[in-house]
C-alpha cells in the first residue's frame, strides 16, 4: 500500500523554496478538491434529472390544471437548458440552499443541522473503539506474523468484513438489551431524561454535562455504547488489517535492526520507532474508516433509532423525498472529501519525506 | 499402467515437469501448481468449500428446501425452529429454511450482475489508462477519484432511489459504485507490465495498440483483479442485502436475505430466529468469499 523508498535525505530546504513547494502542494491538492466537489454535484444533479418522478408534481400535485403545471414548471427553471440548470444548482448548493423537505416541510439545510450532530457522535465514538481495539490487535500480529494471534487476528478480519452491520446490530441489541439488559434501546436518551437537556452543540453527553445532568449523562452513554460498539467492530476489522500490514513493512527496515543491535527494548523498538513510522500511513487508514462509518451509520442509525442524518435519509428514501435524499448524499460527500484532504495534509505534516 | 497409484504419479509428474513439450501441458501445470499451494491453506479450502456449496445449493434448490419458499401457511405462523420447520417460520407461515435457501439464487443472481458488468469496465478502463498514459490517464484516473471519493452505500441509495426499487436496478446501482477499485487495480499493474521487454517486442512486430492492450496486457492482469473480484463479492453481497433490508432491492415475495432480515426486524425480540437465519447465511457466505480470496491472493498476486 504504501512504498517506502530508500531515505535521500534533501537538503535543508530554505525558507522561501519551502513557502513555494507548500504553495505549490496546496494548489494540487485544492484542484484535487474542486474536481471532485464538481464531480459530486455533477452526480447528484444527474440523479435528481433521472429520476422518474415529475419534481414539478411534487410541488403542484397530480391533480393541478395545466397552466398551474407550466408556472411551477417555469418557477422551477425546468424550461432553461440542462447546462443553465445545473449552473443554477451549484449556485444554490453554494449559498446553503439545498430545497426544502417534503416530509417534514422544512430547509433540507437546517434539518441536515438537527440530525448530523447525532451521527458525528456515533461515528466519533465508533472509530474510538476502532482505533482502541484495532491498533493493538494489528501491532500484536505484526510482531508475531505468522503465530497463532497472528491467524486470530487475521480471522478476526475476516469475519468482521463479512457481517452485515445492520444484521449485528439486531443480535446486539436482541442479546445485550433484551435478554441481558446490560445497555439501553433504541435512540439516544431514555424518555425520562428528553426533557432535561436541551440542544446546545447537537452532541447528548456534551451538552448534558455542561447542564450539570449527569444521571442524563450516564443514560446517555448507555444508549451510545451499543450502536457505537457495533460500528466500531467494523472498523477494527478494516484498522488492525491495515496496521498489521504496515507494522510489518516497517519491522523489515534497517533501522530496527539497528535499534536491535544499540540494545533498545522490544517495547521501544515496536512501539517506539517501527510504529512512530507506521503512524503516517495510519492517519489515513483511521480516517478512512471514520468516512466508512459515516457510511455505515445509514444502515445502523436504522435499527437503532438514532436520531442522525442516516436515518433522516433512509426515511426520506422511503418516501421519495428527492430533495433531501440529495442534501444527505452532499453532505455525506462533501465530509468524505473534506476528511480526505485533512488526512492528506495532516501525513504530509507528519511525515518530512512527504512534503 | 493399469495400477491406479502408477497412473496417478505419470499424471503427476506430467503435471508437475519442469520442461513443458506444450503449451497445453504447461498451462495445466500451472494451474496444478497453484491447486496444490492453494490447497496448503485450510481456510482458503473452507472458503471454497463454502462457495461451491452455495452453487450447489442454489442449482439444486428445490432439492434441498422442503417447502415452497412463497407458500403461506397462515395456521403456521411464527413457529419456532423444530424438525419440520428447521429454521421456523415467518409471519406469514413461510419456511424459513425453503427460503433462505432459494435465497442463494437471488443473492448469486446479485453477484454474478454485478460482478459482469463491473469487472470488463474497471478492466478497460484501467487498461487503457495504464498503458497509454498522458492525458488519457490523467483524465480516466481524475473521474476514477471522483467515484472513489463517494460514499458508495449512501450513491448507491440515491441512485435506487432515483431509479426505484428493485433487483435490477439495484443492481445497477450497485455497479455505478463498485467498479473504480477494478480500474485502479488494472491500472497499476498495466503500468508494471507495459514496461516490459515482450510488450516491446510486440510493439516492434508491428501489433496495433488494440491488439497488444487487449491479448497481452490484460491478460496479465487478470490474477489480481480475479482476487480483487473475490474479496468484492463479499462487500456485494452486503450492500446488497443492505439494500435489500431498506426495502429497495429485490421486492416481497421473492426471498432476498437482507429484506428477510427486515420483516424479522417487528418480531426480533419474542421470534428472534425469523432475522437471526437469514444473517447468518450472509455472514457465512460473505466469509466464504473472504476466505476465498484471502487464499487466491497468496497464490496467484504474488506481489
Amino acid at each position: 500500500m504504501v512504498a517506502i523508498s530508500a531515505p535521500t535525505p534533501p537538503a535543508p530546504p530554505r525558507a522561501k523554496g519551502r513557502a513555494a513547494r507548500w504553495a505549490k502542494i496546496l494548489g494540487r491538492e485544492l484542484t484535487t478538491v474542486a474536481i471532485t466537489i464538481f464531480g459530486l454535484l455533477l452526480v447528484t444533479f444527474l440523479i435528481a434529472r433521472v429520476m422518474p418522478i415529475d419534481p414539478v408534481l411534487a410541488v403542484v400535485g397530480d391533480r393541478a390544471p395545466a397552466d398551474v403545471y407550466d408556472k411551477a414548471r417555469l418557477a422551477l427553471g425546468l424550461d432553461k437548458p440542462y447546462w443553465q440548470q445545473f449552473a443554477t444548482y451549484i449556485g444554490k448548493v453554494f449559498t446553503g440552499d439545498l430545497g426544502t423537505s417534503v416530509l417534514t416541510a422544512q430547509k433540507v439545510t437546517d434539518d441536515i443541522k438537527t440530525v448530523f450532530p447525532a451521527t458525528l457522535e456515533l461515528a466519533t465514538l465508533g472509530t474510538l473503539i476502532g482505533v482502541a481495539l484495532g491498533v493493538p490487535l494489528g501491532i500484536l500480529a505484526a510482531v508475531n506474523q505468522g503465530r497463532w494471534i497472528d491467524q486470530i487476528a487475521r480471522v478476526i478480519g475476516l469475519i468482521g468484513y463479512s457481517i452485515p452491520v445492520f444484521w449485528l446490530g439486531l443480535m446486539g441489541l436482541l442479546l445485550f438489551y433484551a435478554k441481558l439488559g446490560w445497555v439501553a434501546g433504541p435512540g439516544r436518551l431514555s424518555v425520562a431524561y428528553q426533557d432535561f437537556v436541551t440542544p446546545v452543540t447537537g452532541l447528548v453527553m456534551l451538552d448534558a454535562a455542561m447542564q450539570g445532568e449527569w444521571d442524563a449523562v450516564v443514560d446517555a452513554f448507555w444508549h451510545l455504547i451499543l450502536p457505537a460498539s457495533v460500528l466500531g467492530l467494523l472498523s477494527v476489522a478494516y484498522i488492525s488489517r491495515m496496521t498489521r500490514s504496515f507494522m510489518i513493512t516497517e519491522l523489515q527496515q534497517q533501522y530496527v535492526v539497528a535499534a536491535r543491535v544499540k540494545g533498545l527494548s522490544e517495547w521501544r523498538v515496536v512501539c517506539g520507532h517501527a510504529l512512530g513510522n507506521a503512524f503516517v500511513p495510519l492517519v489515513t487508514v483511521i480516517a478512512l474508516s471514520y468516512m466508512h462509518l459515516l457510511e455505515g451509520s445509514v444502515l445502523t442509525e436504522t435499527i437503532f433509532a438514532w436520531p442522525g442524518l442516516g436515518r433522516y435519509i433512509t426515511n426520506a428514501l422511503l418516501n421519495a423525498d428527492m430533495n433531501a435524499v440529495l442534501g444527505g448524499t452532499l453532505v455525506v460527500g462533501a465530509v468524505f472529501i473534506a476528511v480526505n484532504l485533512f488526512s492528506d495534509i495532516l501525513g504530509r505534516l507528519a511525515d518530512p519525506r512527504a512534503r | 499402467m493399469s495400477d491406479q497409484t502408477a497412473a496417478s504419479i505419470t499424471w503427476h509428474s506430467w503435471l508437475t515437469t519442469t520442461s513443458p513439450e506444450s503449451r497445453r501441458q504447461a498451462r495445466l501445470g500451472q494451474f496444478y501448481r497453484q491447486w496444490l499451494a492453494f490447497k496448503k491453506n485450510p481456510a482458503a479450502v473452507v472458503g471454497l468449500a463454502i462457495v461451491v456449496s452455495l452453487l450447489l445449493i442454489a442449482a439444486f434448490a428445490p432439492l434441498v428446501a422442503q417447502h415452497d419458499p412463497l407458500a403461506q401457511a397462515l395456521d403456521q405462523r411464527l413457529l419456532a425452529p423444530s424438525a419440520k420447520h428447521w429454521f421456523g417460520t415467518d409471519a406469514l407461515g413461510r419456511d424459513i429454511f425453503s427460503r433462505v435457501v432459494y435465497g442463494a439464487r437471488v443473492t448469486l443472481v446479485i453477484v454474478m450482475l454485478v460482478v459482469i458488468t463491473v469487472g470488463p469496465v474497471g478492466l478497460l478502463i484501467g487498461c487503457a489508462a495504464g498503458y497509454f498514459g498522458g492525458w488519457v490517464d490523467t483524465v480516466l484516473m481524475r473521474i476514477t477519484d471522483v467515484f472513489l471519493a463517494f460514499p458508495r452505500l449512501v450513491l448507491a441509495l440515491a441512485f435506487v432511489a432515483a431509479l426505484g426499487p428493485g433487483l435490477e436496478n439495484a443492481v445497477i446501482a450497485i455497479a455505478v459504485t463498485a467498479w473504480p477499485p477494478y480500474a485502479r487495480v488494472a491500472r497499476a499493474e498495466t503500468m508494471i507490465i507495459r514496461n516490459a521487454d515482450y510488450i516491446s517486442a510486440m510493439r516492434l512486430q508491428g501489433a496495433s495498440q488494440m491488439r497488444i492492450v487487449l491479448k497481452h496486457v490484460v491478460p496479465m492482469c487478470m490474477p489480481s483483479l480475479i482476487v480483487r473480484t473475490t474479496f468484492d463479492m463479499a462487500g456485494i453481497i452486503i450492500t446488497a442485502a443492505g439494500l435489500g433490508f431498506l426495502g429497495l432491492g429485490a421486492q416481497p415475495p421473492i426471498p432476498e436475505w437482507g429484506a428477510m432480515i427486515s420483516t424479522g426486524r417487528e418480531q426480533i425480540f419474542d421470534q428472534w430466529w425469523v432475522a437471526t437465519f437469514p444473517g447468518i447465511a450472509i455472514c457465512v457466505v460473505a466469509l466464504g468469499f473472504n476466505l476465498l480470496g484471502d487464499g487466491l491472493r497468496d497464490v496467484l498476486d504474488a506481489r
